[in-house]
């Protein structure tokens, strides 16, 4: 079993909902991440996931964007990624990781390579935004071989039978991208979450991890009963973006954030 | 080389063209491109839909358009016959009309309401303003800042048309940022929105769709040299950008076995500078915007800022079935610098009265090159994709005029 798998048959076990926030690898800096990954975990992080920066970041809102441009101009790349994610490893072998970016990189890189070095860098997952299963199968097959999950994603207009191909072909978990829209986007109807989950797990017992507009811990709590985690991004990186000149500040407000997400969530009724 | 026993046939069920093409697209668009499959694929069959296409080009576009023998110009050269394919003389004033024509009337049996598109040059812009407005149809068209202060008549254009024009400011502020700033409007309003993309670029089935509805330009153009020179032609040369119009030329020779086709992108200030648009003749195969193809972008897989005096050439990656005909070898693709495409701008407008755009000037440029080369008894058709009157103000500025 993979180290997400693992992690989330234990969670089944015990109720444990899932908290997976979302930074981008370099943003303000590269010294920042990896102490605000360990920070995370303090904070009640299950899973970490760690965006790759990309010059083109199309299903991204402009807070993402943002943040892709402050790494990139601190020459952040995919090999650059991994090795975060490498040096978090050295001190953490519980906590998954999952990267989340676009093809290109991976392209340029090479599948195999790419396979090759996350596997040795303690990857546990890789969502590529831009890689349905369609264009998917050659890059899964060579993460699976390394012991990492390609993680697929569903969105509100997902249809039934879409749903049942990605219990086919999914593992790790499922991302259902809540709202039809970029990241950050405003307008989380919890409802519609609710019955659309409902569809999903009609029709897969694979995880299901549940983003896009979950900004403060009442949605996080509300949404996490649907599912078995949730993401948060954007709210995090505003708080990178709203202090600049201080990232000692964005850290702690980052974890206070997370650690109010996860008693809420810790507090269902 | 192309197997010339068998009809040329791509791209395959799954949208691809060898490795290139495909759908690398986020999965909210995924039910988007099946509908719009499944439109494409009902009524590019439906004698009613190809009727009422076939009257608009007639009737509104102005099709079919002339292929003019440029003899002067061939003369001058001293080589082969130069055939000028007319697509200025379309309705708006180039090729992108009959794309725009085709994927609205696709939109309308779709009942989609709401139209996008994006925009480098504003050609594009204009003609999907241009059908909007025709149908009354909302309009919404993303365009790159800088894009917007090199091309300010063609975004009055649009707006006296009826559309929204939206200025991007992220990344390069050109027509890739233009491109992804549409596909997140697409993500977001994908249930009652149609995107037209304005190339032969994007997820499938826009590839080959935009080059069936392109494809005009070259049943015309193989047809009139037939009936007005008696012949096929020897060579066909054509400016690229995504590439559509040299795909709606290329695509009707392509079984043509000796019908040599040369695709010509910008090299901009020179390829060794590093600041240029040549995606096949100086980048390597890559993700962007929906397909597999050539791409400029650096060692990790970040996209590069591309450069060239036309906006419309402006942009990192290359239609997906051009960076197949480059690998098999039935295209030739070339490149000519800012100052090559602004000889062959001139040499079209002193000796024959036409001004063409700069893109298309860039096919000029080449046919400058090409045509000496070749025997007298030898034709040449170029793809004149578009008139130059929206370039006034960048040749004006250019050579140091004040207008």
């Amino acid at each position: 079993m993979s180290r997400l798998e693992t992690v989330f048959a234990d969670f089944k076990k015990s109720g444990h909902k899932a908290l997976i926030p979302f930074i981008t690898a370099g943003d303000p800096n590269p010294e920042f991440t990896v102490p605000m990954m360990h920070a995370m975990v303090e904070a009640g992080a299950d899973i970490i996931e760690l965006g790759v920066p990309f010059s083109d970041p199309m299903a991204d809102g402009p807070v993402i964007q943002r943040a892709s441009e402050r790494a990139l101009a601190h020459k952040m790349s995919l090999r650059r990624t991994l090795k975060i994610a490498a040096e978090f490893r050295l001190t953490n072998q519980s906590t998954p990781v999952v990267l989340m970016g676009y093809a290109n990189p991976v392209e340029a890189m090479g599948y195999k390579v790419f396979a090759e070095a996350a596997g040795k860098a303690g990857v546990d997952g890789v969502l590529t935004v831009d890689l349905p299963p369609e264009e998917a199968s050659e890059c899964a097959e060579l993460l699976n071989a390394h012991g990492i999950d390609q993680i697929f994603l569903l969105a509100p207009n997902s249809t039934e039978s879409r749903i049942k191909k990605m219990d086919a072909v999914g593992s790790g978990f499922l991302y259902y991208v809540s709202v039809k829209g970029i990241t950050g986007a405003g307008h989380l109807d919890t409802a519609d979450v609710e019955k659309k989950l409902q569809l999903i797990r009609a029709n897969t017992n694979i995880p299901v991890a549940i983003g896009f507009g979950i900004k403060e811990a009442e949605t996080a709590k509300t949404i996490s009963a649907f599912g078995d985690a949730v993401v948060v991004g954007s709210a995090l990186i505003s708080k990178i973006e709203a202090n600049l000149d201080n990232p000692e500040v964005a850290k702690q407000e980052i974890v206070d954030l997370l650690q109010s997400m996860r008693t809420a969530m810790d507090n269902q009724v | 080389m192309t197997d010339t026993t068998n009809p040329y046939n791509m791209p395959d069920d799954r949208g691809h063209f060898g490795p290139y093409g495909g759908i690398f697209i986020a999965e909210t668009l995924i039910p988007a491109v099946e509908e719009l499959q499944a439109a494409y694929d009902q009524y590019m069959t439906d004698p009613e839909f190809i009727a009422e296409l076939d009257k608009d080009f007639q009737h509104y576009v102005g099709r079919p358009s002339p292929l003019y023998h440029a003899e002067r110009w061939s003369k001058e050269l001293g080589g082969a016959q130069i055939y000028l394919k007319r697509e200025d003389l379309n309705h708006t004033g180039a090729h992108k009309i009959n794309n725009t024509i085709g994927q609205i009337l696709l939109a309308k049996r779709m009942g989609k309401k709401r139209i996008i598109a994006e925009t480098g040059a504003g050609q594009h812009g204009v003609a999907t303003a241009t059908v909007c407005a025709r149908l009354g149809l909302e309009c919404v068209v993303y365009m790159g800042a800088v894009d917007i202060a090199r091309q300010a008549l063609n975004v009055y254009r649009m707006q006296l048309l009826g559309a929204k024009v939206v200025p991007v400011t992220s990344g390069s502020k050109t027509l890739k940022d233009a491109l992804n700033e549409a596909i997140r409007d697409w993500v977001t309003n994908v249930d009652n929105t149609f995107y037209i993309i304005g190339t032969v670029a994007g997820p499938a089935p826009y590839p080959a769709m935009v080059r069936d509805f392109q494809t005009i330009i070259g049943r015309e153009a193989r047809e009139q040299c037939l009936t007005q020179a008696g012949k096929l032609p020897n060579a066909l040369v054509a400016c690229i950008g995504g590439g559509s119009n040299a795909i709606g030329l290329f695509h009707p020779f392509i079984d043509d076995a000796d019908v040599k086709m040369f695709g010509v992108e910008a090299a901009g200030d020179g390829i060794e500078t590093g600041r240029h648009s040549a995606a096949i003749c100086a980048g390597r195969p890559g993700v962007l915007h929906g397909n597999r193809t050539y791409l400029i972008e650096d060692d990790d897989g970040e996209i590069i800022e591309t450069h060239s005096i036309s906006a419309g050439l402006d942009y990192p990656g290359v239609g997906p079935e051009h960076a197949w005909l480059n690998d098999i070898g039935r295209a030739e693709y070339v490149s000519v610098t800012d100052d090559e495409a602004l000889e062959g701008f001139h040499a079209l407008t002193k000796l024959e009265g036409i001004i063409p755009a700069l893109e298309s000037s860039h096919a000029m440029a080449y046919t400058l090159k090409l045509a000496p080369t070749m025997k007298n008894d030898e034709i040449i058709i170029v793809n004149l994709s578009g008139r130059g009157d929206k370039d006034m103000h960048t040749m004006a500025e250019r050579e140091g005029i004040k207008i």
